[in-house]
């Protein structure tokens, strides 16, 4: 069975570590703040200016001028702090934020990743994706392994405009966890109940695959 | 007052020497801290051709979507400006340009510009189409873009409380692209919500200082909410 959109933030959350500075994308990155494991404590950045974003506001609480990078209105955590724009890039430009998870429609074999724009559709702008992939050390890219049509998005060279070149090294799919180091994708890690075979059949990129390939565990 | 008194006495004289074919630096993300009644001063005066440099477009009816109505806007440089019918109308008939630039490059665009430093070097951009046609230069083994800095014929901010001097506070993530573009206007106008007497701000507390401040006034604010998302109590 491939993973849920629950799922995958699951696995994501395993990656967090007590004390992480985090900065969640929109989508299915988003769930991740869900399953922070236990006796953890991570910050989560919202890069229109707030490092300690906490849950929705209630009906009482809601207020215009506090809201995320996706315009949502929230909440900020005790401990937290809010700053302009650039204060906010300057933490994700120089690689303060320890943890960056995104989504996207491509990733290839030598890191590249697209997922701001589909030339024909509108385009609508990269927002600060662009910004958190260059400036960031540790990213994770959340997406399916294939589009619905079953093609893969794990290829030998992205065909849509980048928004990162060379950036990405960690990527959860429903079906696999694999990294990406000297121009070839490596099998980490399967979805529980999924194939080896049926993740080869969906990675058109080179794919490294080891003798045993654990199942992810939860 | 003082020479150092920067409030004036109407909208009108806000944007007083606002004309066609300038280049505008507006503060805001989404609708959360936009100058609304700057904006809606700049759509009754009727300028045309305008260049704004703002993260986002507004959206139908409100903030900078209103100057689309009547075509105002010539160019956006922003770095996402989905939200909006008429942007997207207009953008496809070749009526609008935009320059999509990366959020964190935008905010130092303006951060830079009001500083005095013409352009940098950043990793933002690096190998696709926005680092098309620019300089790079590599430091410590890695490849930067240049990226040239804004300034603007005017500034629009938006801030919480402002004294007359025109030191400015902001309130919680309505500061955004606010402080920036209160530096980078050759006319810095700031809307604020209560303007009090100097002293009254704690100086160490200030979050732009009044030498960027040309203009103030006060203002009521609808402060509309883009994505109204609440939990249960």
């Amino acid at each position: 069975m491939s993973l849920s959109r629950e799922q995958l933030a699951m696995r994501v959350a395993q990656e967090l570590e007590d004390g992480y500075y985090v900065n969640l994308g929109i989508g299915i990155p988003t769930l991740v703040a869900n399953y922070v494991p236990d006796g953890m404590e991570v910050m989560l950045q919202s890069e229109n200016g707030l490092l300690g974003m906490g849950p929705f506001p209630t009906e009482e609480t809601i207020d215009a001028d506090m809201i995320n990078a996706g315009k949502q209105t929230v909440t900020a955590v005790t401990g937290a702090s809010i700053f302009s724009s650039a204060e906010s890039f300057a933490m994700i430009r120089g690689g303060h934020v320890d943890l960056t998870v995104l989504g996207a429609f491509e990733v290839d074999v030598e890191g590249n990743i697209a997922s701001y724009m589909i030339p024909g559709k509108l385009i609508k702008g990269m927002g600060g994706a662009m910004d958190l992939v260059a400036g960031a050390d540790n990213i994770i890219v959340t997406m399916t392994h294939a589009s619905k049509h079953g093609e893969s998005k794990l290829l030998p060279k992205c065909t849509l405009p980048l928004t990162g070149a060379a950036c990405i090294k960690k990527v959860v799919t429903d079906l696999a966890y694999v990294e990406i180091a000297e121009g070839k994708f490596w099998l980490k890690e399967r979805a529980p109940g999924v194939s080896v075979d049926e993740i080869v059949a969906k990675t058109a990129g080179e794919l490294v695959v080891p003798e045993v390939v654990p199942e992810m565990t939860f | 007052m003082s020479g150092f008194d920067k409030v004036v006495g109407s909208y009108e004289e806000a944007m007083a020497g606002l004309e066609d074919g300038m280049t505008i630096i507006a503060g805001g993300f989404g609708l959360c801290g936009i100058p609304e009644n700057l904006i809606s001063e700049i759509k009754r005066k009727g300028c045309k051709d305008l260049t704004f440099v703002s993260n986002n477009c507004g959206v139908d009816g409100f903030g900078l979507g209103i100057l689309l109505e009547d075509k105002q806007i010539k160019k956006m440089v922003s770095s996402y400006v989905g939200e909006n019918k008429l942007f997207e109308e207009q953008l496809l008939a070749g009526e609008l340009e935009v320059e999509l630039t990366p959020q964190g490059t935008l905010a130092e665009k303006m951060r830079a510009g009001g500083a005095g430093i013409p352009a940098f070097f950043t990793a933002t951009g690096y190998g696709t189409e926005v680092g098309k046609g620019k300089e790079v230069r590599e430091f410590n083994g890695r490849n930067y873009i240049l990226e040239e800095s804004i300034t603007g014929d005017f500034a629009i901010v938006k801030a919480w409380k402002g004294d007359r001097y025109g030191n400015l506070i902001y309130r919680h993530t309505a500061a955004n692209f606010n402080p920036m573009a209160a530096t980078a206007g050759k006319i810095t106008v700031v809307e604020v919500e209560e303007i009090v007497e100097p002293g009254e701000l704690e100086p160490s507390q200030i979050h732009t200082p009044g030498i960027y401040v040309d203009r103030l006034i006060q203002g009521t604010f609808e402060k509309r909410i883009e994505q109204r998302t609440v939990r249960q109590a």
